[in-house]
């Protein structure tokens, strides 16, 4: 169980903005994942966990014990802190094998157990054959998973990872996930780990943290961020959503409904609590929440017209792009039968339809 | 006609004491103004590189001061081994030192900054101390640019001229080095050994350099 209450500023200079970051949360097992753009502050709050950095107020507490605290001046050396750290570029020692690199990492255990210890991990992370190379011998995935065993082999209370798939390619990104989930139901080490990529917020996050300029923007479980993004900045920043200006026509509590304008059509959602008639607000919705069909004649309730500009094919079907910026993602037969269409209608979802 | 190789000897002794004494120090010094942080750091580092700039005769006055038989350090010297540290060729030692440290701490200084932090933050977290990372990773890292420092180091040990006049002399087969022997010989019209102590020196000094090159560019492989 970590708990970190972190702030710390970096005043701006000729040279820099200047930067303040200010968070406040606590993880249990499991993998927790930081998300943000570059520059929201997530390594800053991983430095700060692991002792590289001194928080200017807060206090951080893993488990029992307190590795940081600005009221105390309690600020424990990072040897101290039982973080186990997993870097974007591995850093694994280059003049050592990977078998050195294990046992540099074991001499804190006692002695006889050492040698078992190092053979033990290298087994389990399949590096037994890669032993006695240096790491620019071998490839981008035996790094990364000797850099993972690296970091377990003192058995760390908690384990931070910055943007570990990082440089490797999809098919090793996937191999990547499915260590690590493994190492989190063996060794139960509670994992932060730091990202941009939303996929892989969902492939291994049970909980995350949205983090913009240095301030926590929204956390909980990936699906519930991503199904009801709190404002507009997350779902700016999940870069997941069709963001349509839109403006509130009708409001009805009694009967959950309600009439959003967009452009020249009115579409009909839910009841929008703590919205008002006249409201200028955004439509956000999901490409994939989105139907698009052929159109005959006038578009029925809560569809739109629009004008195809393009298609963009992708790997799991294609993304049209209509006019006023709205996508919507088809599978690659409703793609294939529909491509003949001259115009087009979007249908909204009606009772998930969501505004910010 | 012989020629007495004593200076060369002398030399190379001189030399390789001095790098030795200036690796210690150098990479000391070099450690605290990479990693630590305190007053008049700034002021540290311009006194290193002070000997750098500074006429060999000024260094040579100075050595003087600090190690001469009135100075606290001559005296201690002198009590302890019984003769003055002057005037010997361990005295041309500190002279050499003199010469070559800043080099040394420069070189080191830029090698130690140079070793990627994500290596001594990763040594951290794993559990290892400031020492240990210091040894076993940091260092190992940095060591080919240090290990040609050393080299140039060494060559500008084996040519000093000024400094050592003044604190060793230039005794005869006691404290009279290479450079001084060049001297000695060209005041003396001796064509014959000038130019061979000239072309050994040289050739010395060429075959260092060209080794200290080689040492030089290769960057450590990740």
């Amino acid at each position: 169980m970590i708990k970190a209450r972190i702030k710390k500023t970096f005043p701006a200079r000729p040279d820099s903005a200047g930067f303040s970051l200010d968070i406040d949360f606590s993880a249990a097992s499991g993998i927790t994942v930081l998300f943000g753009p570059s520059g929201s502050g997530k390594t800053l709050t991983l430095d700060s966990i692991a002792g590289f950095v001194r928080p200017d107020e807060g206090r951080i507490l893993l488990d029992d014990a307190i590795l940081f605290d600005g009221a105390t001046r309690v600020h424990l050396a990072p040897q101290a802190r039982q973080c186990g750290y997993v870097f974007q570029n591995y850093a694994l020692f280059p003049h050592m094998t990977l078998r050195e690199n294990l046992a540099f990492a074991a001499e804190r255990r006692p002695r006889l157990e050492r040698h078992r210890r190092v053979n033990e991990m290298l087994e389990r992370f399949r590096l037994q054959d890669m032993a006695g190379r240096r790491p620019h011998e071998v490839s981008g995935g035996q790094k990364q998973r000797c850099s993972i065993a690296r970091a377990l082999i003192g058995s760390p209370k908690l384990l931070l990872l910055d943007e570990p798939a990082q440089g490797l390619d999809a098919p090793l990104r996937v191999e990547f996930y499915d260590i690590l989930r493994q190492v989190q139901a063996e060794f139960k080490t509670p994992m932060i780990l730091v990202t941009h990529d939303l996929e892989e917020c969902f492939e291994l996050g049970e909980e995350m943290i949205v983090l913009y300029q240095g301030r926590m923007v929204q956390s909980g479980p990936p699906r519930r961020v991503l199904d009801q993004p709190a404002n507009l900045e997350v779902a700016r920043l999940l870069g997941a959503f069709n963001l349509i200006p839109a403006e509130i026509r009708m409001l009805d509590p009694g009967r959950n409904r309600s009439r959003v304008q967009v452009g020249e059509f009115e579409i009909e959602g839910p009841y929008f609590p703590g919205h008002l008639k006249g409201d200028r607000v955004t439509v956000c919705v999901r490409p994939e929440q989105l139907r698009a069909l052929p159109r005959n004649g006038r578009p029925g309730a809560n569809q739109v017209a629009v004008e195809l500009k393009r298609a963009i094919e992708r790997p799991r079907g294609v993304r049209l792009e209509f006019s006023g910026g709205i996508a919507v993602d088809l599978s690659r037969a409703d793609y294939e039968a529909q491509r003949e269409n001259k115009d087009w209608l979007i249908e909204f979802p009606g009772d998930s339809l969501r505004v910010l | 006609m012989t020629i007495d190789w004593f200076p060369l000897w002398l030399s190379l002794r001189v030399a390789l004491v001095a790098t030795a004494l200036g690796v210690a120090a150098g990479i000391s010094i070099a450690y605290l103004l990479a990693n630590r942080e305190f007053r008049f750091k700034d002021a540290l580092d311009a006194a290193v590189t002070l000997p750098l700039v500074l006429p060999p005769t000024v260094l040579g006055y100075y050595l003087l001061v600090v190690i001469g038989r009135e100075s606290p350090i001559g005296q201690i010297w002198e009590k302890m081994f019984g003769s003055p540290l002057v005037f010997t060729w361990k005295a041309a030692v500190a002279a050499a030192f003199l010469r070559s440290f800043p080099l040394l701490v420069k070189s080191s200084r830029a090698a130690l900054e140079n070793v990627d932090r994500s290596y001594e933050r990763a040594a951290r977290t794993l559990g290892a101390s400031e020492w240990k990372l210091f040894c076993r990773v940091t260092l190992p890292l940095a060591r080919r640019p240090i290990y040609a420092a050393t080299a140039l180091a060494f060559a500008q040990a084996l040519g000093d001229f000024g400094a050592t006049l003044m604190v060793a002399g230039n005794i005869p087969d006691r404290t009279q080095t290479m450079a001084l022997a060049i001297y000695d010989a060209v005041e003396a019209g001796n064509g014959f050994l000038a130019r061979v102590l000239v072309l050994v020196i040289s050739a010395l000094a060429l075959i260092i350099l060209t080794f200290a090159n080689r040492l030089a560019p290769a960057v450590v492989k990740r």
